[in-house]
């Protein structure tokens, strides 16, 4: 039979993950693979799992938990971990959650610092982590376009856009000094579309949120937003309705919107996709808050 | 009717699935058009949505610089530092899709910065599409872009004649530029060149044909960017196995994980392990997804050997019949990409495929004006002691010896062994990237005389205590120090 030496582009931007992904653990001391529960995320530890097969991963998994995930994600993050035998670390901000910190009360630009980034700049500290995975990709948002694969970060766990190590073929600087660290990227260059290819053509379990169903939604400043604990602000409580919805991303249950679809297969999300009008972060709500405020959140060290 | 619908998307997908990629850089000079054309690149391929859409022509009034067009460049300029000076600072990344192809851009901008960044966006690409206007034609820029691609050894080139409606349309004005461009480009040997008028804003021959260049008989920028050969661009010769990560999940089970730079290679194969020189067969090309019978570039999968023989971190494996060159000493084209200039006593880390080491930059043959070509040297007087260090964006050729024998190829034959990074040890910044020319022959090397050495006897370590030596002096190693035992 004739050889053949070419690769779809899903499975090269595969390859190309997986060396990244080794890279790290070959390089670092103190790895940690952030984890959000997400399509990506779930994408990005099927390449890890890919990556050290038939061994273990050597790295753990590490998921901030705001304390206001939807319950859904959290069971599904408890099963995965188990079913695959990762070592799962889960930390929150207890101090701000104690204090009763959230989106209602405190705005999304507050509870998303304390209980994202304070909490997941706490947990990389407590841990010594030198290195850290993230799902992010280029294609999501203009900031991000510019950042590299191995992103370094001062001490402060900041990042400084113009002052970024150049970055040459797949020779990856990874020296740091003590204390400093480097965000790792290895969806960068996989767009949504790939995502959902990859998805549906490894069967890669995901959480169910992603798919259309009749759910309660309650419309809060043009958001469908899915009340999914009793902590809903009295007012839109007598609001609230059944419709058919699905989720595009996945986040704190207050600042994620769903969207009215009936899609209930990857393909029927496929399809939705192609021929939708709205980018993904639309339902995001935190994106809103300022102009260019992704780059201002990724300089303070969130993502 | 729905059944009919679920059917296309699946064929859809399938077909999809199966779509190869090309990495493609943009260079240009300010106001060539470069990111009017990746927007409207974009723009057809219906990559954009209408939310972003929407942003767009809302910052277009505001801030843009296209009169009543749309400004497609806003599209691209992703950070707010630079988009509060109206430039694009660094290489950003972007990526659409048509019927038969995914496509990445490297998006580079064309201030001063130039070097650093085209060299940054471009060490990934197949393919480089060089603006120019038409109504300047090939300036110094031009040159450079090129020089700089032929550098990188990106193998095919496309000279976009952009603003094709400011000259009228005109073929004689075209023909002029192309043959300008082809006369300078042979002396760089890029094997596929080709050359295509446009109008990046009014939109002639980006996507659609013109009908206002009716004497042009070639492809659409888009179209040929779909059907550009790409598949021999990799070396499929000279099988190279650069070692990433030993994988020990049990006692019966030793695979060596890396990603295969070059060549192919297949089960049962005999293999050398470098720079040990021991012998064994593979015994099995171990995926997640399955055995394989044969692994090429640019794969990432687990080889298990049939013999144990000790391999880790930094090996190479190759045919026996197909050595890379082994040696400390090179001769290297070597670009300064760091603010601090170089400083020629400092020992530098090198890190070459997955070895790291020390390195030194002996000598600096010459330098190379980037918009002349011209060779700058002490000899021919171009050149003082005070000039010739290396400063940010500059280019030379140069002499480097490493403190370890290091695997490589020359880069014209193998980009992946032949690129290596240079870091700085006290900053940590890649302070300059290179591009092996060939080895040269070994020297007399004062590094090996100037190893530190560990004379355990003499400093009173027991036998018993060597195996903690010796992992520690391992750790050193690793990291690029050697360090000389007597037992």
């Amino acid at each position: 039979m004739e050889e053949n030496y070419k690769l779809s582009h899903l499975k090269e931007l595969e390859a190309e993950s997986i060396h990244i992904i080794r890279e790290v653990a070959a390089e670092f001391e103190n790895p940690v693979m952030l984890y959000s529960i997400g399509k990506d995320s779930s994408v990005m530890v099927r390449l890890a799992e890919k990556a050290f097969y038939p061994g273990k991963v050597p790295f753990p998994l590490m998921h901030i938990d705001s304390k206001w995930k939807f319950k859904e994600m959290i069971q599904f993050r408890d099963e995965y971990a188990k079913k695959y035998g990762w070592n799962l670390i889960v930390e929150s901000n207890m101090e701000a959650f104690r204090a009763g910190v959230g989106p209602f009360t405190h705005g999304s630009k507050v509870h998303t610092d304390l209980m994202k980034t304070q909490a997941l700049l706490h947990a990389l500290d407590k841990y010594k982590f030198d290195a850290a995975f993230g799902g992010a990709r280029r294609d999501e948002e203009k900031s991000r376009a510019k950042e590299r694969i191995f992103s370094f970060r001062d001490r402060f766990h900041q990042w400084d856009p113009k002052n970024q190590r150049p970055e040459l073929w797949d020779i990856y600087n990874t020296r740091i000094h003590k204390g400093e660290s480097i965000r790792v990227f290895p969806l960068s260059n996989w767009t949504e579309l790939d995502i959902w290819q990859y998805i549906r053509l490894e069967n890669i379990p995901i959480v169910p949120l992603y798919f259309a169903k009749m759910r309660p939604v309650v419309e809060i400043d043009g958001n469908l937003i899915m009340p999914d604990d009793d902590r809903l602000p009295e007012k839109y409580r007598d609001k609230i309705q059944m419709k058919m919805v699905r989720f595009r991303t996945l986040g704190c249950w207050p600042l994620t919107g769903a969207v009215e679809s009936n899609a209930d297969t990857i393909e029927k999300i496929v399809e939705e996709m192609m021929t939708t009008t709205k980018s993904e972060r639309t339902t995001r709500v935190i994106d809103f808050d300022q102009e260019a405020s992704m780059e201002q959140k990724k300089r303070e060290g969130y993502f | 009717m729905e059944n009919n619908n679920k059917i296309d998307i699946k064929a859809f997908l399938d077909k999809d699935e199966q779509k190869d990629l090309l990495r493609f850089l943009t260079a240009g000079s300010v106001d060539d058009g470069k990111s009017t054309l990746i927007g409207h690149l974009l723009y057809d391929s219906k990559k954009i949505y209408e939310d972003q859409l929407d942003a767009l022509k809302r910052d277009s009034k505001r801030i843009g610089n296209a009169g009543d067009h749309i400004d497609y460049a806003l599209l691209l300029d992703g950070l707010k530092a630079e988009r509060e000076q109206g430039i694009t600072i660094d290489v950003a990344y972007r990526y659409f899709s048509t019927n038969n192809r995914k496509f990445i851009i490297a998006d580079t901008p064309g201030h001063e910065q130039y070097t650093r960044n085209m060299i940054t966006g471009g060490s990934t690409a197949n393919l480089a599409v060089i603006l120019v206007d038409a109504r300047l034609g090939v300036i110094t820029q031009t040159r450079r872009h090129t020089f700089l691609v032929s550098l990188l050894g990106i193998k095919h080139v496309v000279l976009a004649v952009n603003k094709m409606d400011l000259v009228g349309f005109s073929e004689t004005r075209f023909n002029e530029i192309v043959a300008d461009y082809m006369q300078f480009v042979g002396q760089l040997g890029i094997p596929d060149v080709t050359c295509i008028p446009l109008s990046a804003l009014e939109g002639d021959n980006v996507v659609e044909k013109s009908e206002r260049t009716p004497w042009y008989h070639g492809k659409t920028l888009l179209d040929y960017l779909e059907t550009v050969h790409i598949d021999n661009d990799h070396n499929l010769t000279d099988f190279r196995y650069p070692v990433q990560y030993v994988s020990r999940p049990n006692l019966d089970f030793r695979g060596f994980c890396a990603k295969v730079a070059s060549g192919v290679v297949h089960k049962g194969d005999e293999v050398v392990a470098l720079p040990s020189g021991k012998r064994s067969r593979v015994k099995s090309i171990v995926t997640y997804d399955g055995e394989l019978d044969y692994a090429f570039p640019p794969q990432s999968v687990t080889l298990t050997l049939e013999d144990e023989i000790d391999v880790s971190r930094g090996d190479m494996l190759v045919h026996p019949d197909n050595m890379p060159c082994i040696g400390r000493n090179f001769e290297a084209m070597l670009v300064w990409m760091d603010e601090e200039a170089m400083d020629a006593n400092k020992s530098f880390f090198i890190k070459q495929t997955t070895n790291t080491s020390r390195a030194h930059i002996d000598s600096i043959k010459y330098k190379v004006d980037v918009n002349t070509m011209e060779h700058l040297s002490i000899d021919n007087g171009k050149l003082t002691k005070e000039t010739l260090p290396l400063q940010l964006n500059q280019i030379a050729r140069v002499v480097i010896t490493t403190a370890r024998e290091l695997l490589f190829d020359p880069f014209n034959k193998n980009k992946a062994t032949g690129s290596f990074i240079l870091i700085d040890p006290i900053t940590n910044n890649t302070s300059a990237v290179g591009m092996i020319i060939d080895r040269i022959d070994d020297r007399d090397m004062l590094i090996d005389t100037d190893l530190p050495t560990l004379d355990l006897p003499r400093l009173g370590i027991t036998p018993d205590h060597y195996d903690a030596v010796e992992r520690a002096a391992k750790e050193l190693y690793r990291q690029g120090i050697e360090v000389k035992i007597i037992k």
